[in-house]
């Protein structure tokens, strides 16, 4: 069974509708004295955008606002021209892929999917049904409880569910979670071939590699707001001009020290007394340079960890730049 | 109004969860009491009161609409799969009022059954119909409140069972002005004039328990109807 072929078979063929389907004007959401929305403003346009942030960051909270779950403190969110909020109408023209798990479990794979379309109204529900089934690959197993099913699974079927009604837009959250790389791929896949239909999408991801394997454009957020915006390979090249900090500990960090210091890929040293704290400018030329003096100065090696690497401190990187 | 699939998917959410099991003891011990009763000898009149209004109407009818009243909504709540049935174009209304038809209905049918064979055996059909029609009305106000508690509140039934055991069954038995907001006086009221009996003891007038239990559907529906439509979940942060 090959996923490309079973994706680029069957694409969603209802006409492309209106541009600018959702739009944030200042929004913020608070709860008590907690901002977890900042004043954001952007426009999603049809295609793949990528909602990339580290955990916490109001991803979610964007999402549920966009999805019309969750009432802005401030501001506007406009799905194709009407209010999110207090307006079931937009469902019409949206789906939704939220990240908590939550299925009717009792039901099977098919029934859950026939549902959405017949409370979507659709005209030819089983129709629909059958297509969304088999855009996410569920077919075979459509007739066992959801309750059976794993957690990839489950994912596919709510994604089934979202895109009965073949939305204009759709929203996912962390919707990788779970799956495994070949799921991942065909998602990824499913999600470039609506985008391309003229579908505005919009998946929220923590993971930097899985946002640009999917979209071209990317949406960060950071602690409430929004960081970046715009092309992921502009967005990339930030995040790889940042210095890189290692912490290493050797047999003899001073002559470490002085030996690194040789090197045009470093940028600093700091000598202090767990060992050293580098700065390189050039992530691959240090890590190619390091065991090479390693091997040249006879220093023995106890320790290197990357100090930055969490996403976090990437993003605090592109707040600050 | 009614929603087919919503009905559907409500009543299979309603049966497939263990919880419904704890509806079965309830009205079997209701007919097992009227049957021992009846079966000692004992007239009527020592022990319907008791058992038909103090354990039917005061125990049995509340906590069965609090099991099924917030099981129809408050459990999908709690689970987040309300959220598949809101993400979609259906008025809220619609939502409610099916939601208040499947709870009404499965209460009505799980106390009133019960309800008016209780009332064969203590005395006639007659009685045993206004049993029936007390459970009737008392599943329509209930449902409504619960319904609409399973929205205001995260703990719906903490907070029903609350107003059940200590607004009704305590205040309303040692202050006589809370019984005008208590369900269960309306239920036993209605039942004690449409079954034409004197074995039933009504403290509320039936005119006043008519009016009370329509402002009850009536106010807990729009209030679920509007409490839903600014249905909010919960995000990460909170």
């Amino acid at each position: 069974m090959s996923t490309a072929s079973t994706v680029s078979a069957t694409p969603p063929a209802a006409p492309p509708r209106a541009q600018a389907s959702v739009e944030l004007r200042g929004v913020s959401r608070w709860y008590g004295n907690v901002v977890a929305v900042n004043d954001v403003t952007m426009t999603l346009n049809a295609g793949v955008t990528g909602l990339l942030g580290p955990n916490g960051a109001g991803k979610t909270t964007l999402l549920h606002m966009m999805a019309g779950f969750l009432a802005p403190s401030r501001g506007e969110v406009l799905v194709g021209d009407a209010p999110a909020w207090r307006n079931p109408s937009v469902y019409r023209h949206l789906g939704l892929v939220s990240e908590r798990e939550a299925v009717h479990s009792f039901l099977t794979g098919w029934e859950f999917v026939l549902a959405s379309a017949k409370l979507h109204r659709l005209p030819q529900p089983e129709a629909a049904a059958r297509r969304a089934i088999g855009l996410v690959e569920m077919a075979d197993a459509q007739h066992r409880r959801i309750a059976t099913y794993s957690k990839g699974m489950r994912q596919r079927t709510r994604v089934a569910a979202a895109l009965v009604h073949d939305p204009q837009v759709l929203l996912l959250d962390e919707p990788f979670n779970g799956m495994d790389p070949r799921q991942r791929l065909h998602m990824m896949d499913l999600l470039h071939v609506m985008g391309a239909a003229g579908r505005t999408i919009l998946f929220s991801s923590h993971i930097l590699e899985e946002v640009e394997q999917v979209s071209g454009t990317v949406q960060v957020i950071v602690a409430g707001r929004l960081a970046a915006s715009g092309d992921y390979r502009h967005i990339r090249r930030l995040m790889t001009g940042r210095p890189h900090v290692f912490t290493v500990s050797s047999s003899d960090d001073r002559a470490l020290a002085v030996a690194l210091m040789g090197q045009p890929s470093v940028t600093g040293v700091e000598l202090d007394g767990g060992g050293l704290t580098v700065r390189a400018g050039d992530y691959g030329a240090f890590t190619r340079a390091l065991p090479m003096i390693v091997r040249r100065s006879g220093i023995r090696l106890h320790r290197l960890l990357p100090a930055d690497e969490s996403l976090e401190s990437v993003f605090s990187y592109l707040v600050e730049s | 109004m009614i929603n087919i699939t919503v009905a559907r998917i409500t009543i299979r959410g309603l049966f497939g969860r263990r919880r419904f099991l704890l509806l079965l003891p309830l009205p079997v011990l209701l007919i097992g009491l009227a049957l021992l009763a009846d079966g000692f000898g004992a007239r009527p009149a020592d022990w319907a009161n008791p058992v038909l209004v103090g354990l039917g109407f005061g125990a049995v009818l509340p906590v069965i609409a609090l099991i099924v009243g917030t099981g129809v909504l408050g459990s999908e709540i709690d689970d987040g799969t309300l959220v598949h049935v809101l993400a979609k174009p259906l008025p809220r209304r619609d939502i409610i009022l099916t939601k208040l038809a499947v709870a009404v209905v499965v209460t009505a049918v799980t106390v009133g059954v019960p309800m008016f064979v209780a009332g064969l055996v203590a005395g006639s059909a007659r009685l045993g119909a206004g049993l029936a029609a007390g459970c009737a009305v008392g599943a329509f106000a209930y449902s409504a409140l619960f319904l609409a508690l399973s929205l205001v509140t995260r703990r719906p039934v903490l907070v029903g069972l609350l107003y059940v055991l200590i607004w009704e069954g305590l205040l309303g038995n040692l202050l006589g002005g809370t019984r005008i907001l208590a369900i269960q006086q309306y239920a036993s009221a209605v039942a004690a004039r449409v079954g034409d009996t004197d074995l039933l003891i009504g403290r509320v007038s039936v005119p006043v328990s008519v009016t009370m239990a329509v402002l009850f559907t009536v106010g807990g529906t729009l209030l679920a109807i509007d409490r839903l439509r600014s249905f909010t979940v919960a995000g990460e942060t909170s």
